[in-house]
């Protein structure tokens, strides 16, 4: 199966270097940076690749863009893994959208054309007969999606819990566990490599209203988007609000839920019994589904990190090349 | 609503438990528990009845009344009006935003009360945490206290922390 891989930052290093190692019958024929492109139909040289990107150069020809491997390479599947727009979506909108008229397939971690254009996308990838994936955009290595697509087939989803954002979850964690305040706990995440330079994406709770706006859809096709999610962050969290939960046997967790027929959609810090199936810790993800025939069911895994998002990534690939006989 | 448990006495022969507790329904009240000690039996033709029953305030009264038709005799009677509580934190300068005024909305309500708090001020000018319990006659009245407690709390830039489960 050919691939063509837009991206070459963690994820993208991460996938690449798990097909080096693993094979898995994908040879990459495609392969762009921010600054530069390769194309090799007989398949590109991922090792001499890695060695070069891990070097601080370029992974190729900086006269061929991402575009042009989109429109000229020769690949079954476009791995959109660029850094997420979460305003404009772009450039992996214009990506997506050019490989999907070409009537290649889609896998993407890219949150923010799915998250901004959900219908739309699915919709052209239904008129040109080809799957668009994005198993990697919400809670890394769980594989919540496929669950919820093949997984509870007859199933209704009443409600849907969740801890979406690990760096959160390790702050809070560490707010409880050792008495750390806020800044402490950021200061610690950032020294882990759990938190980015401006880390108010996390802490203000915008990542993870994404990744509820984008699981909602894809469970109920709402068409909700990121401005219909009250959001409340937990930078205000201070290490005695945590101490008096801890009275009651109970921590604090920044949890998203979505209920459709409350007509909700939130992202807050909430009280929870320690037991809680919910209270993960550490960057641990954790979503619970509440079903009207299954019932209740909860799903824990890592939400982020190189290795973690590819196995996503790469379980869509797959997942394409098992549904789509013609694909080699 | 009000929850009231009650201890009643009433002659062991067959059918009396039943014709005890009917008034209960018949005065539009619930039956919550009803806890039969035989261990603690006094005097071998009367048993001992534990009833906890939720029912309209207004209608305790009668049920006594009709009760007591039945031979029935009522021998402690225990009510406590707020049986719905919730615990919450509040995050924010809770002091200083008049802690007096924020209770009181909720207290004035007739129907909620702060019932519990235990408030951290760990130093001037930084943001004190605050745990709260509400209590309230009932799950909607919970709600509308909730709600204004929110309100207030936006006003006053205070941070509410509610619960998972109870919101659920």
């Amino acid at each position: 199966m050919k691939v063509a891989l837009l991206g070459l930052g963690s994820v993208g290093q991460g996938i690449a270097s798990m097909v080096l190692k693993k094979g898995l019958g994908i040879t990459i024929t495609g392969l762009a940076d921010s600054k530069s492109g390769i194309i090799d139909a007989k398949g590109i040289n991922i090792e001499e690749i890695l060695v070069r990107k891990r070097g601080g150069n370029p992974a190729g020809d900086t006269s061929v863009s991402a575009m042009d491997v989109v429109q000229n390479a020769d690949y079954d599947v476009l791995v959109e893994v660029t850094p997420t727009n979460i305003s404009t979506g772009e450039p992996a909108r214009t990506h997506i959208t050019s490989a999907l008229r070409k009537g290649r397939h889609v896998v993407t971690s890219n949150k923010g054309p799915i998250a901004l254009h959900h219908r739309e996308l699915l919709t052209l990838a239904d008129t040109h007969h080809v799957s668009l994936r994005y198993e990697a955009t919400v809670c890394g290595a769980i594989p919540i999606i496929h669950i919820l697509e093949h997984g509870l087939l007859g199933n209704q989803v009443k409600a849907l819990h969740g801890i979406m954002n690990g760096t959160c979850n390790f702050i809070l964690t560490r707010m409880s566990e050792e008495g750390l305040s806020y800044e402490q706990a950021l200061a610690e995440a950032r020294e882990m490599g759990y938190a980015e330079a401006d880390p108010s994406y996390d802490v203000k709770g915008i990542d993870p209203a994404i990744k509820l706006v984008i699981l909602a859809n894809a469970i109920w096709n709402l068409g909700v988007t990121l401005h219909e999610v009250e959001i409340t962050g937990i930078d205000q969290i201070t290490p005695e609000a945590l101490r008096l939960a801890g009275e009651d046997d109970a921590t604090i967790r920044l949890i998203a839920e979505a209920i459709p027929a409350r007509q909700l959609l939130r992202v807050s810090p909430r009280i929870l019994p320690r037991s809680h199936p919910l209270v993960v810790k550490g960057t641990l993800n954790a979503v619970t589904l509440e079903t009207d025939m299954a019932g209740s069911l909860t799903f824990i895994g890592r939400g982020a990190g190189s290795i973690e998002t590819a196995s996503a990534i790469i379980g869509d690939i797959l997942f394409i090349r098992e549904q789509y006989d013609g694909c080699s | 609503m009000v929850q009231v448990s009650m201890k009643l006495e009433m002659k062991d022969t067959p059918g009396q438990l039943v014709r005890a507790l009917k008034p209960i329904s018949d005065t539009g009240g619930n039956i919550i528990a009803v806890i039969h000690q035989r261990e603690s039996l006094t005097r071998a033709e009367v048993i001992d009845v534990q009833v906890v029953i939720e029912l309209p305030e207004k209608r305790l009264e009668e049920l006594v009344a009709r009760m007591n038709e039945q031979g029935v005799t009522v021998q402690r009677i225990g009510t406590e009006r707020l049986i719905h509580k919730k615990s919450l934190i509040l995050i924010g300068h809770i002091m200083h935003t008049d802690l007096t005024d924020t209770v009181d909305h909720i207290d004035t309500t007739g129907y909620a009360e702060v019932s519990e708090l235990e408030l951290i001020m760990p130093a001037i000018a930084e943001p004190s945490s605050a745990r709260m319990m509400i209590k309230a006659t009932n799950a909607e009245a919970m709600n509308k206290a909730l709600e204004i407690l929110r309100q207030v709390a936006r006003k006053k830039d205070i941070l509410v922390i509610e619960s998972l489960e109870e919101n659920g």
